[in-house]
């Protein structure tokens, strides 16, 4: 199906299954423990050898030698693999520098042997017996020291700036101006879920039972590192136990675990250990973000300028801050840039809404300092800047933008109006207390997306694609599509997923799982639809399939009679022209949080959170609503407690493990409220959906540090907002 | 882990006596804190003295009108236990604000007062760390020391006594008692239990190898109002930044000890004598503090911190 124009209506319209409040459908499997993960599928594969990662123990520099003598004299152990004896792989896909390979260090904790053994404690007491011969090099691993002289990133198209009419003359002569510059923390995706495969060889052909989010995606980088035609190569991932963009692409995990099962001639199994998950693989990168708006003194804003400098390694962009600047609110003049400071640090990549949830953390918590200083409800500020074009290139509208919407419901039922407006103000014994707000904004994002369905001779129906459920609901949501467009009943679905052998989907990722991959079903389940009704010379665009049935012209036909010579399968994928190109796609939050404040010790508290989103047709409002809650709960992780801390001296991040990496606890989230508007966004896919998995996450920072500010009257500009950061600037005592 | 051989015991004698048969043995009761250690190769044990079966489960009334709280007593146990909650409240609290449920069902009371530090370089084991590897220098000191002890540390190590427990435990006068393999026993009260650093920072606790803790007790009731205040960066899971635990009168004056500033609960005679005046109190808890950049908040912490349970004490609506 090429999605070319918005759809008009259609059989998901009738909404009896898509959009009901539906439990997850593997849900029993989960809580049951029949659920299986990577590293527990001791059943696809006999003789599983254990594979135990040696990390490097520096941050830069070579290995000159190592002395496996004593390891291999270990007890239990079948082969060591180390990465001397193996060239640099290639860059798979998304990496900045290669997973294994050769005598290079380029950061702390990087792969440098595997050591294979019978057991896992076998191997892992023998992976510490690997004596390794280091030759140090000196690193740049401090991003505050080199992040002034940042140059800018280096886009396809040139430097990564953007320029609108003119920021310096407006930004002069504006009424109002600010200039301020907020910093963000490296972050860890911190998932359940370690990444883990399993993999084993037959002839030249490579299985690999793995934790990955893009099945497609992976298998080609694994074929390109391992030099295998990649139909030689299978993945097989289908639940994963988290992942945030962590295991968007392949970690060392699968491609070790390849070249030793090669060596060991068995198969081998690996998993990252916990610290290996903070340094060995990727990461937020930290960001410098300087915000300067000019306005006028009803609020609309006349310039804008956004700057954003993050880090990483040689070879790949950081953390793209400036990206939602672009788009979200109106002003003739504008001025956004990104730069980049090359770090010997662990590998920066993408990270739940990479660039919003960053740059939001700043650009909302700037746009509450221009409130105040306007003397304007933040609400108002941001509705008298909604623009319904991107501000940019205004002759490209956006498919459906309902930001204003957002705040004013979220506002209402948040009772807004009764918040503190004297920062400081607000005091209920030892607590201080305050609210804040802010704008989520996230992209929804277009990808082609290919799904088989199959219906049997019993009538039920099974669908095939390589999407992945990385603890989101695609199981659920695509049984739900499946069953809406057949008429058959959610209990007459099997879905299976992550299985590379399927048709392509779009994969999970960037808040585009959803709407593309239910499409992708949708478009496959068209086809079967046709199928049917041509056998039995109905017109499949009046038929209705209801009940097991298939109706038309007041006839009325079983699905079962149709499958009864045997099963018919229908398989197609959504393809998309220049809908994206025409047209901004975006989803939309008001965020409001209200914390509480220990004027004695500075100790932090969220209250209540509500989140107003539209995000076109919700396709269960059960698992969305699970989405949105979730990222919230990342987004006080980030405003609060998370944050990797670099040791500049030696280059690591040194709270790897999740005693020293502070997530939000149970008792740190309150109650949550989620509330979803009406909307249907044609424009965005045949399913009028648009993304939601990452919206809850965008803006929730900044609602915070807003909050701490209106409880406190103390401007905290760096997160995360621990209260070592604000102690001494809080009431006497 | 290093391979180890392992032992159940049944008595605290036999226990002390396996101890000292064995080259580089050591108890192991929750194994909550000993075990991870071992997965790491931070403890090397080569015997495992299992003293889970030595009955010493119970709490039970002293003479003197106090408390003996077994060495195998589960932190769960004693934190629900009436007469601790009615007449030690600071301790159940303190308990309670530590760990989770989970853990401090299998945790014990001697393990715990022997769990050891968190500082992050001490589990990295590629970094120097005199405790972990004596002369190996302190890598934590120049470091990313935000959670670490602002007085009675020393050159060679910076580390903070992580508890809770022994917070409570301090201000109350606890007295651990141990027995050794010669079948000798002490009485050792808390105060002088844990050890500074100084130059020997890898010897934390008065104990001898072979000896085993075998109770605690308390003193009698002292009445008063009881205070335990955690500060953390979240509201739980997580290891104190400061803590303070309190036993004050309606005036306000008592006694406090501090948990997550120092090598062991920090409890000065003189903080004491100066309640209810908090600034002095605070002045006299850190006047040697020789904080990092990173951790020199903790000086204010201490003080604010003592504020809010003052006025707790003196009854501020929560
Ligand atoms: C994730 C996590 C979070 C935690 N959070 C907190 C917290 O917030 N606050 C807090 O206070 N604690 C916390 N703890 C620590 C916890 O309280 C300790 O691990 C526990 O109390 C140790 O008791 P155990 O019986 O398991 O000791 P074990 O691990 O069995 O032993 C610890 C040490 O004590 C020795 N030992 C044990 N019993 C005896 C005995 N009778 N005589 C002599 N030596 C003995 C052992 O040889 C070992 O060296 C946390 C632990 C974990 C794992
Ligand atoms: S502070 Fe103590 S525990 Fe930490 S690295 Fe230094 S010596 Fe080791």
């Amino acid at each position: 199906m090429k999605y070319t124009t918005p759809a008009g209506e259609t059989v998901i319209d009738r909404q009896r299954v898509v959009g009901q409040p539906t439990t997850r459908v593997d849900g029993p499997l989960k809580v049951t423990g029949h659920a299986p993960y990577a590293y527990e599928r001791h059943d696809v594969a006999a003789n599983q050898a254990y594979g135990y990662i040696v990390p490097s123990a520096i941050a830069k520099g070579r290995v000159r030698s190592m002395d496996l003598a004593e390891a291999k004299a270990q007890p239990g152990v079948i082969t060591i693999l180390t990465t001397t004896e193996v060239d640099e792989l290639p860059l798979g896909m998304g990496h900045t520098v290669p997973l294994f390979g050769g005598s290079q260090i380029r950061f702390y904790h990087q792969a440098l042997a595997l050591v294979v053994a019978e057991t896992f404690e076998q191997a892992r007491a023998a992976a510490k017996l690997v004596r390794v011969d280091y030759e140090r090099t000196p690193g740049n691993h401090d991003f505050h020291a080199l992040a002034p002289d940042a140059p800018l990133v280096e886009g396809s198209d040139g430097p990564d700036v953007s320029k609108v009419g003119d920021f310096e003359a407006a930004y002069a002569s504006a009424p109002v101006t600010i200039d301020v510059t907020y910093e963000t923390p490296h972050e860890s995706h911190a998932m359940m879920e370690p990444h883990a495969s399993i993999a084993a060889w037959e002839g030249e052909k490579l299985s690999l039972w793995t934790s990955n989010q893009m099945i497609a995606w992976s298998k080609q980088a694994v074929a390109k590192m391992l030099d295998l035609d990649p139909a030689n190569v299978r993945l097989d991932s289908p639940f994963l136990g988290g992942g945030f963009g962590a295991k968007l692409f392949v970690r060392v995990d699968a491609v070790a675990a390849a070249l030793a099962a090669k060596k060991a001639g068995r198969p081998v199994k690996v998993m990252l250990d916990r610290p290996l998950v903070f340094n060995n693989t990727t990461h937020r990168s930290a960001t410098i973000q300087r915000l300067r708006f000019g306005a006028e003194r009803d609020g609309r804003l006349t310039a804008i300028s956004h700057e954003c400098t993050s880090g990483n390694l040689a070879g790949q962009e950081g953390e793209n801050g400036i990206a939602q600047t672009r788009l979200l609110y109106a002003g003739a003049n504008r001025y956004t840039a990104q730069r980049i400071a090359r770090l010997d640090l662990p590998e920066a990549n993408a990270m739940r809404a990479p660039g919003e949830t960053a740059g939001l953390m700043a650009l909302e918590g700037a746009m509450d300092e221009l409130a105040e200083k306007l003397g304007m409800d933040p609400v108002e500020l941001r509705i008298v800047n909604d623009t319904q074009v991107d501000p940019e290139t205004p002759n490209r509208p956006y498919s459906s933008r309902m930001m204003v919407e957002c705040l004013r419901r979220g506002a209402e039922a948040f009772g807004w109006d009764k918040r503190n407006t004297t920062p400081g103000g607000w005091r209920e014994g030892r607590w201080l207390i305050g609210h804040g707000m802010a704008v989520g904004f996230r992209n929804s994002v277009q990808m082609k997306s290919a799904a088989r369905v199959r219906l049997s001779g019993n009538g039920k129906l099974t669908v095939e694609t390589d999407m992945t459920d990385i603890g989101t609901g695609s199981y659920t949501i695509l049984a739900q599509t499946a069953a809406e467009m057949l008429g058959l009943p959610l209990e007459d679905i099997t879905v299976t997923l992550g299985d590379s052998d399927m048709p392509a989907s779009c994969g999970s990722g960037g808040q585009w799982g959803a709407q593309n991959s239910t499409s992708g079903v949708y478009a496959a389940c068209v086809k079967l639809r046709e199928d049917i009704a041509e056998r039995f010379a109905m017109d499949p665009n009046a038929a209705e399939f209801a009940d097991g049935e298939i109706r038309a012209g007041g006839e009325s036909r079983k699905l079962t009679e149709a499958t009864a010579s045997g099963e018919i399968v229908a398989e197609d994928s959504v393809e998309y022209d220049d809908l994206s190109q025409k047209y901004q796609q975006s989803t939309f939050a008001g965020h409001f949080v209200e914390i509480a404040v220990d004027a004695y010790t500075g100790e932090t508290y969220v209250r209540r959170m509500l989140a107003a989103c539209a995000a076109g047709r919700i396709l269960n409002p059960i698992s969305a609503r699970s989405q949105v809650i979730g990222a919230m709960t990342m987004g006080v992780g980030g405003a609060l407690t998370e944050e990797l801390a670099v040791d500049t001296r030696f280059g690591f991040f040194v709270n790897h493990d999740l005693a020293g990496y502070e997530v939000p606890v149970h008792a740190d989230i309150p109650h949550q409220e989620v509330i979803f508007l009406d909307e249907l966004d044609a424009i965005a896919s045949p399913m009028k959906a648009k993304g939601v998995g990452e919206l809850g996450l965008c803006g929730v920072g900044a609602a915070v540090a807003n909050a701490l500010y209106n409880a406190t009257g103390v401007r905290v500009r760096e997160y995360p907002l621990t209260l070592d950061k604000y102690l001494d600037k809080l009431p006497a005592v | 882990m290093k391979p180890f051989s392992y032992e159940r015991v049944s008595s605290p004698a036999e226990a002390a006596a396996a101890a000292a048969r064995a080259r580089g043995a050591k108890f192991i009761a929750g194994g909550t804190n000993l075990l991870d250690l071992m997965k790491l190769e931070i403890e090397t044990p080569h015997h495992l003295v299992d003293v889970t079966g030595t009955g010493l489960d119970t709490i039970t009334e002293t003479d003197e009108g106090g408390l003996r709280i077994g060495a195998l007593v589960s932190n769960t146990a004693l934190a629900s236990d009436e007469r601790v909650k009615r007449d030690y409240a600071v301790l159940s609290r303190a308990i309670v604000a530590g760990a989770s449920g989970q853990l401090r069902n299998k945790a014990t009371t001697g393990g715990n007062l022997l769990q050891r530090t968190r500082c992050p370089y001490f589990y990295d084991t590629n970094q120097a760390c005199n405790k972990r590897k004596p002369g190996s220098g302190c890598a934590a000191k120049e470091g990313v020391s935000r959670q670490l002890g602002i007085v009675g540390v020393s050159d060679a190590c910076i580390a903070t006594y992580p508890g809770d427990m022994a917070v409570a435990l301090r201000v109350l006068d606890a007295v651990v008692e141990t027995v050794k393999a010669d079948g000798t026993t002490r009485a050792i009260p808390l105060g002088e239990f844990h050890r500074l650093w100084g130059d020997t920072p890898h010897i934390e606790t008065v104990l001898e190898p072979d000896e085993m803790i075998t109770a605690v007790t308390l003193p009698k009731p002292l009445g008063g109002t009881h205070i335990y205040h955690k500060v953390r960066d979240r509201r739980s899971y997580a290891f104190a930044l400061v803590s303070v635990a309190a036993v004050l009168d309606a005036e306000g004056k008592g006694r406090v000890a501090i948990g997550g500033i120092a090598p062991r609960p920090w409890r000065v005679e003189s903080a004491d004598a100066a309640l209810p005046d908090v600034k002095a109190a605070a002045r006299a808890l850190t006047q040697e503090a020789s904080p990092t950049d990173q951790n020199a908040f903790k000086i204010a912490l201490v003080e604010r911190t003592l504020a809010g349970v003052m006025a707790k004490a003196r009854g501020e609506a929560a």
